[in-house]
């Protein structure tokens, strides 16, 4: 999206453009219509009118209601965005509190200011919310999901998320039945699975507010894994006791079939999602691979897909972020073999702009929500609320992680199980499944009302302290590291050592079952979904190769990459052309050749740079990379001056001439020059030479037919060059050999340019 | 000691192996039941012939060296204990052994010890450093035949520049830990079935 490159007050234009169309197009299932059919109305009565009594014809009118809907939407999103801006432009405020609090502190100004006004504030309309707001986020989430330590931690994470999740609903329902109970409370209406209904609600880990708070404090991988994956996996657990809890206060009374059911229900909900994420997923990596020749539509391809599978699997009471997370996982390494590198950038930018817009939105919408909603306090009900999802979060995480570090390698420290468990943060998921109880429950607006005193509390209080709290603790920070050829060689080494001795052991473990995964997915899965012959391609030569072109791309658009690229490619490249005689004049066209083609492969490697774009980090700089360029360089600008001189030196051969055998000179001759490659064109030097210009070219001729036993003594059997193409094909043969006595850095240097 | 013809682990053959290697006592006789059902000509000894007859070691790229590492400099048969003593660098690390006499030996699995046993696979020659050679031997083990020697050779070589801080143009084993430092080599060398 080169919007983000353009100016100020255009960018959001385009933005605010987009995203208008967006949100219009998806047809917000808002009361769209009424309004539409209102502004007909009222058009198709001026009508008459006109022909009625003839009114002068207005130059300027307003007809607000024709553009309400739009305009409203547009306003919001607007607010939203230059709050967002706000914020950051206060240097101090964005380092202590975060985003999230500040963004529902507005929304509250902006809901009591409405309310002020007479209005009545929106709310947060959980249609609007689970169809158009979720799904950004946790598709951005689960498109960028880091694989590796998410893979090799899912064990934790889906106990985290399952039985962690049915610790907290049951002992936080059960509690606070026992509260209702006690008859001073005055809540005696309240029955058992209202209050289990509760607790299911309030229980889970809210995936936007932790993706909200954690971005900010940069903790290590594995604990930001492990809260993370916890809150979107929990959301089958929480889909299923939902619906299961709902059901069961409707009827009264719970079976142990029920119960059962309830079960099959929880498998069934979380396998179908995966399945139908996995299906989408399939298909548009399928799809992407006949992509080549549009373009322009492939990041499209990837969000619509997406989208329908949570739709889908929506509509079958399935969970919708599971579905939409494996979509995205699913299909990223084919997509991306696939799609060209525009592509990639405009489905990162978009992904991110949307989850950002969203998650702006969703947290300006609870604020507002707060004021607008009806709300019944109860203090003791509220307070518990608060007190038990803490000290049910703390006890759930610590008596988990007791009995899964004796199944883990690495354990889990204490440090590390207070971050789990203090950044287990609520969000508006709770809020919006609140807001979906039918108003049958009486108990309704208490609910709504406890669970925006939990969400504000796990926000502002938890949000707020969990940054200095990480400080305090010396908690270990990510490592920031830049992606290192190195690391992704040594562990690709380490992963089949250890299938190998995995092997050796007899044990079918983790690194077996990784690998036998890779080979079902190189041999059979790759050959159909990624385009051309791209899927032969190990993952180390993309890897590598990916890596080079950021490089080269961040050096040229730093302005570091100097004009006189130095690349032997030019001298790979050149033809080899039959000179049979080398006269002055054909010493300046060789010369002319050869600087020309030294400018042609520099024009070619710029284009090359410059035909794709990518974002980069500051901070990406590596500059041995551009000491080595450098040197690169200036070693072929030396180079190439000697061989001039050489050349010229050759050519107006000079009067002392020592040794008694040219030829043997020549050969040694070749040989240093062979240090361009072993294919290069110093065949230019090595043919009949003859300069009749200088007195010892007698002495050469003389010497010429001695050449071909010369060449004999040296290479064994090799016709006489009597062809002067096959002369040249022997001279480099020969040169070949001679130089071929190892690794020869200064040749190798310049190939990552060729395999840009 | 050596080898033993019987199939038969005597008790303080156990406890010396519980010693060296820290393996418990049901690890060990689990290994050792690995060990004999591998022995295919029973004398108590491995040679190459019954590695190579593990399906998972045909197909890995680095089996031939993975099953030189478990034999002795120029043998070519392996004894329980040097199978166990191989075995050792990838038990997973325990915490409490971090806190043990810091004058004993480092133990085989040590994060140290796992990092040189890594380091020697790559170091064929045994003089400390992984040559450009070394480094593109393992390279196209890993990559298959469909790369070009070229591209093969830029890879190395930007490795080793990424590395090298002495430049001497091949990885020292300091250079290899340091390039390390930030992959969880606890995690990713050790087998959860040693635990």
């Amino acid at each position: 999206m080169p919007a983000f490159s353009c100016a100020f007050p255009g960018c959001r234009r385009d933005l605010l453009v987009i995203v208008l169309v967006v949100f219009v197009g998806i047809g917000l299932p808002i009361e769209a219509s009424a309004p539409a059919y209102q502004s007909h109305g009222t058009e198709g009565s001026y009508l008459t009118n006109v022909t009625n009594t003839k009114k002068a014809f207005p130059v300027l009118a307003v007809n607000y209601k024709h553009v309400r809907q739009p305009f409203e939407i547009a306003l919001w999103i607007l607010l939203a965005l230059l709050m967002k801006l706000g914020f950051h432009l206060i240097p101090r405020l964005s380092g202590v509190v975060p985003e999230s609090c500040l963004l529902i502190v507005v929304g509250l100004l902006v809901g009591g200011l409405i309310k002020v006004i007479g209005e009545e504030p929106p709310v947060l309309d959980s249609q609007l919310f689970f169809l158009c707001l979720l799904p950004p986020i946790i598709l951005d989430a689960g498109y960028f999901l880091p694989i590796r330590p998410f893979t090799e931690n899912v064990g934790t994470i889906l106990v985290f998320a399952v039985i962690g999740t049915l610790w907290n609903t049951f002992f936080m329902g059960g509690l606070l039945y026992a509260l209702c109970q006690i008859e001073s409370v005055g809540l005696g209406g309240v029955d058992l699975l209202a209050c289990l209904l509760f607790g299911s609600i309030v229980s889970a880990v809210d995936p936007v507010a932790v993706l909200a708070v954690f971005e900010e404090i940069h903790i290590n991988e594995l604990v930001h894994i492990l809260v993370f994956g916890e809150s979107l996996l929990n959301d089958a657990v929480t889909v299923v006791l939902y619906n299961l809890f709902e059901e069961f206060a409707k009827v009264g009374t719970v079976t142990v079939l029920d119960v059962f059911l309830g079960v099959v229900c929880f498998f069934v909900v979380s396998l179908g999602g995966v399945l139908v994420g996995a299906i989408y997923g399939f298909l548009a990596a399928f799809t992407s691979r006949f992509t080549s020749h549009t373009r322009v539509i492939e990041p499209l391809f990837v969000f619509l897909y997406s989208y329908m599978a949570y739709l889908s699997s929506e509509m079958f009471h399935l969970s919708g972020i599971m579905a939409l997370i494996v979509c995205g996982v699913v299909m990223r390494p084919y997509v991306e073999a696939n799609i060209s590198h525009k592509s990639y950038t405009t489905i990162k930018y978009f992904l991110k702009m949307w989850s950002s817009v969203s998650e702006t939105l969703i947290f300006i919408f609870l604020g507002v929500s707060t004021v607008a909603g009806p709300h019944a306090w109860n203090w003791t009900f509220v307070i518990t609320t608060v007190i038990l999802c803490l000290v049910s979060r703390v006890l759930g995480v610590i008596g988990l992680t007791f009995i899964i570090n004796k199944f883990r390698i690495v354990k889990l420290t204490k440090k590390d199980q207070f971050i789990v468990a203090y950044g287990g943060l609520r969000g508006a998921i709770a809020f919006s499944l609140g807001y979906l109880l039918s108003n049958r429950h009486q108990m309704r607006n208490l609910f709504l009302t406890a669970i925006i005193t939990v969400i504000f509390f796990t926000v502002f209080v938890q949000g707020m302290t969990i940054r200095p709290l990480v400080e305090l603790l010396a908690v270990k920070k990510k490592k920031e590291s830049k992606p290192s050829i190195n690391e992704e060689i040594h562990t690709e080494f380490l992963n089949h050592l250890l299938t190998g001795v995995e092997g050796v052991c007899g044990h079918y473990g983790h690194y077996h079952w990784k690998e036998k995964l890779n080979r079902f997915n190189k041999t059979y899965v790759k050959r159909w979904l990624i385009a051309g012959e791209n899927f032969k391609e190990p993952e180390l030569i993309a890897f590598y190769r990916k890596m080079e072109l950021k490089q080269a791309i961040m050096m040229v658009e730093s302005g570091q990459l100097p004009s006189a690229l130095p690349s032997t490619i030019s001298m790979q490249n050149i033809q080899p052309r039959a000179i049979p005689r080398v006269s002055k004049k054909r010493e300046e066209e060789i010369r002319r050749i050869l600087r020309s083609n030294l400018q042609n492969n520099k024009q070619k490697m710029r284009s090359r740079s410059y035909s794709r774009h990518t974002l980069f980090d500051a901070d990406e700089e590596d500059n041995v990379s551009e000491v080595r360029l450098r040197k690169t360089k200036m070693e072929m600008e030396r180079r190439v001056s000697v061989m001039e001189r050489r050349m010229s030196h050759y050519l107006t051969v000079p009067a002392n001439r020592e040794s008694p055998r040219p030829g043997v000179r020549r050969v040694r001759f070749e040989s240093d020059n062979q240090v361009f490659s072993a294919d290069s064109v110093p065949t230019v030097h090595f043919e009949q030479p003859s300069p009749p210009s200088t007195p010892d070219a007698v002495s050469l001729e003389e010497e010429v037919p001695k050449r071909p036993s010369l060449e004999a003594d040296i290479e064994g059997p090799r016709g006489n060059a009597s062809d002067n193409h096959q002369g040249e094909l022997d001279y480099q043969r020969l040169a070949r050999c001679l130089s071929d006595p190892g690794p020869n850095k200064d040749k190798e240097e310049d190939d990552p340019f060729m395999s840009c | 000691m050596g080898s033993r013809a019987s199939s038969l682990l005597r008790e303080e053959e156990i406890e010396e192996i519980k010693k060296e290697t820290g393996f418990s006592h049901s690890q060990i006789t689990r290994l050792y039941s690995r060990f004999t059902s591998l022995d295919k000509g029973e004398n108590g000894t491995l040679g190459r012939e019954d590695f190579q007859r593990i399906p998972e070691l045909a197909i890995n790229p680095l089996g031939d060296r993975i099953i030189n590492a478990f034999f002795p400099e120029g043998e070519d048969q392996v004894n329980f204990r040097g199978f166990m003593r191989t075995l050792a660098h990838f038990r997973p690390i325990e915490d409490n052994e971090k806190n043990k006499d810091p004058t004993a030996s480092e133990p085989l699995n040590s994060r140290i010890n796992k990092l040189l046993f890594a380091f020697q696979l790559y170091d064929l020659d045994r003089d400390d450093k992984i040559s450009r050679d070394e480094l593109l031997q393992v390279l196209r083990m890993m990559v298959g035949v469909n790369i070009s020697d070229e591209q093969l050779g830029s890879i190395a070589d930007r490795t080793i520049q990424e590395a090298d801080q002495n430049g001497d143009n091949s990885i020292s084993f300091n250079e290899f830990i340091k390039v390390l430092e930030k992959v969880d080599v606890e995690q990713k060398m050790s087998i959860r079935f040693l635990h």
